[in-house]
């Protein structure tokens, strides 16, 4: 599998460590954060057959976290973006 | 001998000797081990799977299921080595497989008249009762009976390569259609791979008699290979098998670089292992000849008619004087007229009314049996066939060899390896890639184009295409004049009334009355079919049987051949070897080694190396006369807290943090405080991940405003540095904060005891090492041999200690430097162990506490949880389960009896309890022999332990030396007060 960093183009995926779902918001840095907002942010994961915006870290290149489309059932990668540069 | 007087492509000038079964015999350069073995007459090679039944050889080419032989012997053995595919080398050593005591009376063939038993699912119904007897009786038993080739048991004497292939467009497979696209391709410009399995381009086109632009198809096929040789942009790899295509374009393969040698040459590898990205790729595959399923067609001597017209036009081997031709296709006339120009003597037996060849055969002296079928086959090798004409009447026939032409199908395993679905094709009756993976177009008779110019003609009309799809625009394909060659076939997927075992599956000896028997058991769907009957598995992975079975489930269970459908291809599409997937990443060099800079030092000082992930640390450094290692790391400690210690603590994690943001970014990393730290201060942190527990430790310095150096455990250098990443990167991109891990720019010795200060003013004279100027928690810059050097007063041994930094680069003249100044303090090199001990004595978790289960309260340091700000890992740190006071937490044991041992991983008990699970009250992270303290200490997690001190405890330890009564204590036991550490 191949993974298109934004930062230093298509590469293998063996360079890359991955993290799971990119949708998830950490809740706001408030000190009486609700428990229950952060129990979901930190345990609850979608797991949809389709199309999935995923965190994945360019350990062995750039050092870049990357948002990756990739469509589960079928392993198709639409794209990638910085994640410091993606919409959240 | 059976070798013609001339013709084929073998070099005769090159007499090569081999041996099979310990028996020698002679060949040509250019052979194959099969083609060498017909050419010697030698019909009789192996034993079938779980009958005995004697095998020859069925096919010319990869798809082989019987000729499996056990090739070279010792180490180099290798078993299960298809005969068809293995290149003859002068000295090769061959051995037939799964017979006992020979190959020509094998015992075990009396399995054929227990076959009632040996039907499909077997092992499922007979071997059932008493269960008992399954493991000890039953399955080894049928291990010895039933298999293949055996392992040598010894280690892999080869080496073997890996290679990263990039090209524009790669074609798979160097017979007619992939030489078309391949020329074509490489005439436009493309960077093309083109991998063939073959030792030789060109396919079909080397077996058969055809003409192309009126030159013999060989010919051109040895041209194709010279132009394509000659142009730079073109990579051709023979003897390659691709195996696989994986997501992102990717393909492996496997070149077998000395396979066809006696012996690799030096530093050579026996194959290499290929993964080559193409933007664009042809499958050029071919198509795969199917046998017909008749009796006795599995006895030696019955071969598909391709693998006959193999062995006479490129071997110029004759495997038999006396033939049969089974043709239910055209192709098969083909291979008849090749029969009688090498002098045979021909029977063709057509189940068809009629065959477009069929005049000028006669005309050629060929018998001709139109409409009727081969029944049956004895002899083995084959003596006589029986064959029922068109009215229905028997005639049994003398022949040495029969051919079977039952038709062709594509071979398209490769293109679904990644799910695509085959497809039935009603017009060649077989099965079609229809919805092949992005960038992957079959082409030529792997396509369904089985005629040599409708071959060629789509090989060039792929190339077209991915070139126009690549560059935009692409030159007319070229066109090829060709001899006529005829394609047509007329399924004929079972013979009806025959008498002998019919087989399906030749590897796996699946009978048609076995796939009869699944279907009335029930198991109709295709994949069930397989796993109940085993029918396309082991090496071959029914390569020549799939369809023929298949065809028989839809009839059996009436059904068309489309809706009953056919099995996926998973990769490898061949056998491939296990060394050559480690490639080099084997013993020493499984994973890289980071040594320190001062690793060469160490070593000339007696270090024992101990691996700390990837990296060398000297564990303890023995002295001539010390008796174990206890002795010295003993030694190493008392040195160290009498006089001065110097540790090698490069390994630990080293990450700088710069920028405005960084005070704040450290804030929520950490669970204490940064922001506040002084500048030439470092601070001890503890880091948590989300959901709570404790990720790692290590401490901070602030050397500017906005200029940080972290500190990791060894353990979490590339973990930390990966979260400080997403920290800033995706939590919080709107800080002003950069983070580089500097781990391997600095070399850091721990200089601890009483003397490091003498012997640090010593080393570095200019600095001002008093309490005033260099407190406890102090740190600095200093000049040293023209660079920047640092020094941080901290400590992990619970002594006077400092770590002093220079550029890795110097790290060596550090170390020496450092014991220049210390020999009037008898300064000790220490390791790991005596790190530890100290650790130990000091009660600092380190990697055993810091498991991933443990709370900074467990560990003691719930109080540095800051309730100011916020930080990861806060909110779920308060939990009630993480929050909760009867965790296990972090405390010192002492065994009542000073002189007993106490071991990590025993687990604590309330004096008295039962030993059960529900009385465990926690467990020994770490224990050590103090020879501070002259007795055994540990440290533990207990429930409610920080309440207990003086109480006693059993430390229960069944498996390695059983109970030991311990005191609960305090978990620093040398210098709880921190004296020594700001002395």
């Amino acid at each position: 599998m191949r993974l298109p960093c934004p930062y230093c183009g298509e590469r293998d995926a063996q360079e890359f460590v991955y993290r799971g779902d990119a949708a998830l918001q950490r809740p706001p840095a408030d000190i009486a954060t609700n428990a229950a907002d952060m129990f979901d942010y930190v345990y609850l994961r979608e797991n949809p057959a389709g199309p999935i915006r995923e965190h994945w870290y360019h350990a062995q290149g750039c050092r870049n976290w990357i948002v990756v489309t990739r469509d589960t059932s079928s392993h198709a990668i639409e794209g990638a973006v910085l994640a410091k540069a993606a919409d959240r | 001998m059976s070798r013609l007087a001339t013709g084929g492509l073998i070099d005769r000038s090159c007499p090569l000797t081999f041996s099979f079964d310990g028996k020698l015999y002679a060949g040509f350069e250019g052979d194959t081990l099969a083609s060498a073995l017909v050419a010697n007459d030698v019909r009789l090679v192996g034993r079938s799977f779980k009958y005995h039944r004697p095998r020859g050889i069925l096919t010319a080419g990869g798809e082989e299921p019987n000729a499996l032989v056990t090739l070279r012997s010792g180490a180099y053995a290798e078993p299960n080595t298809r005969a068809t595919a293995v290149s003859l080398f002068d000295g090769l050593e061959a051995a037939s497989q799964n017979r006992w005591p020979s190959l020509r009376f094998d015992l075990l063939a009396a399995n054929q008249l227990a076959a009632p038993i040996f039907v499909a699912g077997f092992y499922y119904k007979t071997f059932m009762w008493p269960a008992k007897f399954w493991e000890k009786l039953y399955e080894p038993l049928i291990r010895r009976a039933a298999g293949l080739g055996a392992l040598s048991m010894l280690p892999d004497p080869d080496h073997y390569d890996r290679e990263h292939g990039f090209c524009d467009l790669l074609v798979i497979g160097g017979g007619a259609a992939g030489l078309a696209a391949a020329l074509a391709a490489g005439r436009a410009g493309l960077r093309v791979m083109l991998v063939d399995e073959d030792a030789r381009l060109g396919g079909r086109l080397l077996a058969e008699r055809h003409q192309i632009d009126g030159i013999a198809s060989a010919l051109w096929a040895e041209q194709a290979a010279a132009e394509l040789a000659a142009l730079p942009n073109v990579e051709v790899l023979n003897r390659t098998t691709l195996f696989g295509i994986y997501d992102g374009r990717e393909y492996c393969a496997v070149e077998r670089v000395a396979d066809h040698l006696p012996q690799a040459a030096a530093g050579q590898p026996r194959q290499r292992l290929w993964k080559i990205v193409a933007r664009r790729a042809i499958l050029a595959t071919g198509a795969i000849e199917r046998p017909l399923v008749f009796g006795g067609n599995d006895r030696p001597g019955v071969m598909t008619a391709s693998a006959v017209s193999t062995y006479i036009n490129r071997y110029a081997a004759l495997p038999g004087r006396r033939a049969i031709v089974f043709a239910a296709s055209d192709s098969g006339w083909a291979t008849a007229a090749d029969l009688i120009d090498a002098g045979a003597q021909v029977t063709i037996v057509d189940p068809r009314e009629a065959a477009p060849a069929a005049d000028t055969l006669r005309q050629r002296g060929a018998d001709i049996l139109m409409g009727a079928v081969v029944s049956d086959v004895s002899g083995a090798p084959v003596r006589r066939v029986t064959v029922r004409l068109a009215d229905g009447s028997m005639r049994t026939l003398p022949a040495d060899l029969v051919a079977m032409a039952g038709g062709w199908s594509p071979a398209i395993g490769l293109g679904s390896n990644l799910g695509a679905k085959p497809v039935w094709s009603e017009k060649i009756n077989a099965f079609l890639l229809d919805d092949a993976p992005a960038g992957l177009a079959p082409a030529g008779a792997a396509a369904g184009h089985f005629a040599l110019g409708d071959a060629l003609a789509d090989g060039a009309a792929q190339a077209a295409a991915a070139i126009a799809d690549l560059n935009g625009k692409a030159p007319a394909p070229a066109r090829y004049r060709t001899s006529e060659d005829r394609a047509e076939a007329t399924p004929l997927w079972h013979v009806p009334g025959k008498r002998g075992k019919a087989f399906v599956d030749f590897q796996n000896d699946v009978t048609d009355a076995d796939i009869a028997l699944a279907a009335r058991e029930g198991f109709v769907s295709i994949e069930h079919l397989k796993r109940y009957t085993t029918l396309g598995m082991a090496t071959d992975q029914g390569k020549t049987s799939q369809l023929n079975g298949h065809a028989l489930l839809a009839a059996a269970t009436g059904k068309t051949i489309a809706e009953a459908g056919t099995v996926l291809s998973r990769p490898p599409y061949q056998p491939v070897a296990i060394g050559v997937l480690a490639g080099h990443h084997r013993d020493a060099h499984f994973r890289p080694e980071r040594r320190t800079a001062s690793h060469g030092w160490a070593a000339a000082q007696g270090a024992s190396f101990v691996d700390a992930g990837m990296w060398k640390r000297a564990q303890w450094f023995a002295r001539p006369g010390e008796r174990d290692w206890l002795e010295t790391v003993n030694r190493e400690v008392r040195m160290t807290r009498g006089s001065v210690g110097i540790c090698d603590v490069s390994t630990l994690g080293k990450i700088d943090i710069l920028g405005p943001d960084a005070p704040t970014l450290l804030d929520r990393l950490y669970i204490n405080t940064f922001s506040t730290l002084p500048i030439g201060k470092a601070r001890y942190g503890v880091m948590l991940r989300e959901d709570g527990f404790v990720m790692d430790d290590g401490t901070t310095t602030r050397f500017g405003q906005d200029c940080f150096f972290m500190t990791t455990t060894t353990a979490n250098a590339a973990r930390v540095m990966q979260h400080i990443d997403y920290a800033r990167q995706v939590l919080w991109p709107e800080l002003d904060v950069q983070a580089t891990s500097v781990t391997e720019q600095w070399a850091t010795y721990s200089v601890a005891g009483p003397n490091a200060r003498k012997l640090l003013q010593h080393a570095f004279p200019a600095i001002d090492l008093s309490n005033e100027a260099l407190p406890y928690m102090g740190a600095a810059k200093f000049a040293w041999e023209g660079f920047e050097a640092r020094i941080f007063r901290v400590s992990f041994s619970g002594e006077l200690a400092y770590e002093v930094s220079a550029p890795a680069l110097l790290g060596d003249r550090l170390i020496r430097h450092l014991f220049e100044a210390g020999l009037s303090f008898d300064a000790v090199p220490y390791g790991t162990e005596a790190l530890g001990v100290m650790r130990i004595e000091k009660g600092h978790p380190a990697g055993n506490e810091l498991n991933g289960q443990t709370t900074a309260t467990d560990l003691g340091m719930g109080r540095m949880m800051s309730a100011k700000k916020d930080y990861i890992g806060r909110a779920m740190a308060q939990r009630p389960g993480l929050a909760d006071p009867a965790r296990p937490a972090l405390v010192g044991l002492k065994p009542i009896d000073r002189t007993l041992r106490i071991r990590a991983g025993a687990h604590l008990l309330a004096p008295g309890a039962s030993a059960v699970a529900a009385n465990d009250r926690g467990f020994v992270t770490s224990a050590a022999w103090s020879p501070t303290l002259g007795h055994a200490i540990a440290i533990a997690l207990l429930t409610h332990g920080p309440d207990r001190y003086g109480e006693r405890i059993i430390v229960h330890d069944p498996v390695r030396g059983g109970d030991v009564e311990a005191e609960i204590c305090h978990p620093v036991f040398v210098d709880r007060e921190g004296t020594r550490v700001r002395g």
